[in-house]
């Protein structure tokens, strides 16, 4: 009997070697939460580029006497105080809650990584000069900083508010990120593997990208998707207090701050695009975890 | 100092205790964990007993079950997904494992004690080691702040911390391994147990540390009379100190036998196996036996003789579905293995 | 046999102090600790070399000194007539390939998202010129070999083997860009007993069949007997006594290694009672603060008032066969019975 035969997991032998991407993708493709998650995604990105594709109604044709006026025709979702097709609106809508959500999401997330890589990696001073100015930036209210840097940012009265927005978000978001990655970091640097890649000659780059990274990444993934929910949610408020979005610019932010003053007299313009914005966050998590688990090769 | 009172009798008498029964007996106890893999049979049927005054050394590799016997024993498993699914544990005739947990509790503190090999992660990092000592006193014997703190540093000196009276207001973390171990073995002993488990008391310590601990070990089991169960892997630690020596293999005990009678002659496969591949202080052996392959996954013992893949003994009895009967070699001497005359050597 | 074209490796002089600093932004140093304070070694081929010590003594700390992983504070490490401190960029990366380590937690030491095709071959990626790109995966395949695993397991992942399967891989990545040194850590005191001899064997048969060089740093006074040909006993950074293995073992003079060894249990019970015991009272004193004069002096039952103003040099003596750090070296025989 030889002494692996009682390993848990078989793999085939042998055959062409394979990368851990490689093995991921093998994974996920078997994994049902991925399907669901990829589905979900794709629709809203559809929803988000082409609008039209869902409904052939105008969310700007907004007519007061059909005010808050239940489903009916094409207006599925009833409509809403201000005469407006709700189930339009939060098609319409996906779009700037989608750009601003996921690019607010990428620029912490890329800020975050370089600030949580390099003070975790480098330690000693650079550590201490970052992390304290992680802290200065944690210090400084949202709100206060969003009306300071958004105003700033969108100073062209033309613009539509959705550039200023998300630079606005992803500038002042990515604390958090910076911190989980700095201490993922700090527990990866020191783990034998690497001071054995580092015994063999390894340089930065390669002890970066092969060993800490990839052993850094699973809870940096976490925070990143839980990021998305907060993102899109802080473009309502800050679409709400005149900072965000402007002019006729329809977002699910925008559409549920409106509706949450008449909650009582119509639920359906608060918890349709309330809906549709949880599905997408909760789609991203979904992502996030299967692709987490799926570079995990302890649970293959 | 206030007077300590007659210490068992502040206990409530348990039901059925017999001060003349055996001071433990551990009769085919089985333990399993229900886990996502599938049943983990971590104790199959582990059987011994124990005396006042000695040594028992429960001897085997991580995995073999010889920790999870004890948390068993002293009632301390964590349940799910353990689960003790049969067999009696006798403490003076009492039946531990049918106890309700308040009962249960009092043995463990008065009766029956333990010390792990961690003993930072034992101790709480909060309070002060005099603290946790005297809380003792105070939770179970009554005493009062005073008298409390006194017999604390009393304990301390017999475990022989230097300047206990000043190190009683220490912290854990402010103590050095050998005397963190100490402390541990003080608390245990602190309610005068007339059973001590130690699970792997030294595997952290440095040689000379060991020597320390495993002699203050001693000469405290001597003092009171208490029996003593050293969980060890450590084949050299257990020469030393041990009466009896029970091996375990796969959850279950493979041989049982006086240490002399084990070291010279042993009867189980394993148990030679397991003296031949160890290196010796004592002289240069050239190239050591290897036990090929590995201890067998918990969830898929082998069938008949769970050592028999690994067993050069090994012929196709032991391979079938029973388990091979235990044999009775000599007064006090038990193996498990239908081959016991040719690994004896007669 | 001492023939200097013999030497593969030789260490002088080396100290390592790791400063202890106080303060996040500005750091002012309130002290240090003297980890390895003034070791000399020397190995030649084909020798394996055990260094003992308790926790704390340096023996960790002055492995990594030889693989490159810390910076000496001071000394010199020659590999093949070449300063290894003195070193950088790509003239360290090409000697760095003569000296290998195998580390002690096989479950730490492998990055567990890489596949052991990956992590052996890791060496090739790194050093381009050691093995063409087309025979890597042959090469890696040879070397889990030459470890007794499976050729055909290059596609699994690191826990999906035990243990000392683990240590088994660490040590075919170690031996992938053929060295002649190997700095073993600890290599088998994370692995079961019935284990132990797996490795420890693997690892003689690879020195008789591969002519390399051990360092063998271990706490288990067993195992490096067993595998060493020559001893270093260390204590607080300092080696306190060094022979063959039979010198240190059966004729040891320092009175440390005489406690070290009377503290070691042997399996045979009826030595029971038969054998010396030195009792060592108290703890290894801190490293940040050692002790003047001789640094064993605070816990010896030879201690003098002289041991305190003049430190022992590690020398042949009087009484003393094989160099010995000690004022009042003596052998004491402490392994038969009496």
């Amino acid at each position: 009997m030889s002494d692996t035969s009682i390993l848990a997991a078989e793999v085939p032998a042998v055959g062409r070697p394979r990368s851990l991407a490689g093995d991921a993708w093998h994974d996920l493709r078997r994994s049902k939460v991925f399907w669901v998650a990829l589905v979900l995604i794709v629709v809203i990105l559809l929803m988000a580029a082409w609008p039209s594709l869902f409904t052939s109604a105008d969310p700007r044709e907004c007519v007061l006497s059909r005010q808050h006026k239940p489903a009916g025709g094409s207006a599925i979702f009833g409509y809403d105080f201000q005469g407006c097709d709700v189930y339009a609106k939060t098609v319409y809508g996906a779009r700037y809650s989608i750009i601003v959500g996921v690019f607010a999401t990428l620029i912490a997330g890329l800020i975050g990584a370089a600030f949580g890589l390099s003070a975790g990696f480098f330690g000693g001073w650079i550590d201490a000069v970052l992390s304290r100015f992680v802290d200065v930036m944690l210090g400084i209210p949202l709100l206060l900083g969003a009306i300071v840097l958004a105003k700033r940012l969108s100073s062209d009265p033309a613009s539509n508010g959705v550039f200023a927005v998300t630079v606005t978000l992803g500038l002042l978001g990515w604390t958090t990120a910076a911190r989980v990655m700095r201490s993922s970091v700090i527990a990866a640097k020191n783990q034998d593997y690497v001071a054995a890649a580092r015994m063999l000659g390894a340089g930065n780059s390669r002890l970066l990208f092969r060993h800490i990274l990839p052993n850094s990444m699973a809870s940096f993934i976490v925070v990143l998707t839980i990021l998305l929910g907060i993102n899109i949610a802080s473009e309502a408020t800050l679409s709400f207090l005149g900072i965000g979005l402007k002019g006729d610019a329809i977002s699910w932010g925008i559409a549920i701050s409106e509706a949450t003053g008449y909650v009582r007299v119509a639920a359906g313009p608060l918890i349709w695009p309330s809906l549709f914005l949880a599905a997408t966050v909760l789609a991203f998590i979904m992502l996030g975890d299967a692709v987490r688990d799926a570079f995990d090769p302890k649970l293959r | 100092m206030t007077p300590v009172t007659d210490i068992k009798a502040q206990m409530d008498v348990l039901p059925g205790l017999d001060p003349r029964a055996p001071l433990l007996h551990v009769d085919d106890l089985r333990v399993e964990f229900r886990t996502r893999d599938g049943v983990a049979k971590a104790v199959n049927g582990a059987t011994f007993y124990l005396n006042a005054g000695e040594t028992l050394a429960i001897l085997g590799e991580s995995g073999c079950g010889k920790s999870v016997t004890a948390q068993a024993v002293m009632g301390i498993l964590d349940s799910p997904p353990g689960h003790v699914t049969g067999g009696r544990v006798l403490y003076r005739g009492v039946d531990l494992l049918k106890l309700g947990e308040k009962d249960r509790r009092k043995v463990r503190a008065n009766r029956i004690a333990m010390i792990f090999q961690d003993a930072l992660s034992a101790l709480n990092p909060v309070y002060t080691v005099g603290f946790q000592l005297a809380e003792l006193f105070r939770k179970h014997r009554g005493m009062s702040r005073a008298s409390s703190k006194l017999r604390s540093i009393e304990l301390l000196d017999q475990v022989r911390i230097p300047a206990a009276k000043d190190r009683i207001n220490d912290y854990p973390h402010q103590f050095s391994g050998g005397m963190r171990q100490r402390v541990m073995i003080a608390m245990a002993l602190a309610l005068d147990p007339e059973v001590l488990i130690a699970d792997e008391p030294t595997t952290a310590l440095d040689v000379t540390v060991q020597a320390q601990i495993m002699g203050l070990l001693a000469e405290l089991q001597h003092q009171r009379n208490m029996g003593l169960i050293l969980i060890t892997h450590d084949m050299g630690v257990v020469a030393d100190v041990a009466d009896r020596i029970s091996v375990m293999y796969a959850g279950k005990i493979v041989e049982e036998a006086p240490v002399y009678d084990i070291y010279a002659r042993p009867a189980h496969p394993y148990t030679k196996a397991l003296l031949e591949s160890i290196p010796r202080l004592d002289h240069k052996g050239r190239q050591l036996n290897v036990i090929r392959g590995l201890p067998p996954s918990l969830t898929d013992i082998p069938s008949g003789c769970s050592f028999h893949p690994r067993c050069g003994y090994a012929r196709e009895i032991c391979r079938g579905d029973q388990p091979p009967p235990s044999y009775q070699i000599a007064p006090h001497r038990i193996a498990s293995c239908h081959f016991i005359r040719e690994v004896l050597g007669v | 046999m001492s023939d200097v074209s013999d030497l593969v490796l030789d260490a002088r002089g080396l100290v390592k102090h790791f400063p202890i600093t106080q303060g996040i932004v500005f750091r002012s140093k309130v002290g240090e600790v003297r980890a390895v304070d003034g070791v000399d070694l020397q190995l030649r081929r084909g020798e394996t070399l055990g260094v003992v010590g308790e926790s704390g003594c340096g023996k960790s700390t002055l492995a990594k000194l030889l693989v490159g992983l810390e910076k000496p504070t001071a000394g010199e490490i020659m590999v093949r007539g070449e300063d290894m401190t003195r070193l950088s960029g790509h003239a360290l990366r090409r000697a760095r390939r003569n000296i290998q380590m195998v580390m002690q937690d096989p479950y730490t030491s492998l990055n567990p998202r890489m596949t052991v095709g990956d992590i052996i071959g890791e060496p090739f990626a790194i050093h381009p010129d050691a093995v063409p790109r087309s025979g890597r995966e042959r090469a890696v395949q040879e070397l889990l070999d030459l470890v007794g695993l499976n050729p055909d397991h290059i596609n699994r992942y690191p826990h999906q083997f035990s243990g000392g399967q683990r240590q088994r891989i660490g040590i075919a990545r170690a031996l992938a860009l053929r060295p002649e040194i190997i700095v073993c850590d600890e290599p088998v005191s994370a692995l079961d007993v019935s284990i132990q001899a797996q490795v420890i064997n693997l690892l003689e048969r690879l020195q008789r069949e591969l002519g390399l060089s051990y360092v063998f740093i271990a706490h288990d006074l067993s195992v490096v007997r067993h595998i060493s040909d020559r001893v270093a006993v260390m204590y607080l950074g300092k080696i306190v006594e060094t022979g063959y293995h039979m010198a240190i073992y059966e004729q040891p003079t320092h009175p440390y290694t005489q406690a070290l060894l009377s503290a070691v249990p042997v399996p045979d019970p009826r030595l029971r009672g038969h054998r010396d015991h030195i009792v060592l009272e108290g703890d290894v004193p801190s490293p940040a603060n050692p002790p003047s004069g001789c640094r064993f002096r605070t816990r010896c039952w030879k201690a003098q008032p002289y041991c305190a103003d003049h430190e022992p040099l590690l020398q042949i003596r009087q009484r003393a066969p094989h160099p010995s750090a000690c004022h009042y070296a003596e052998v004491r025989d402490l392994l038969h019975r009496h």
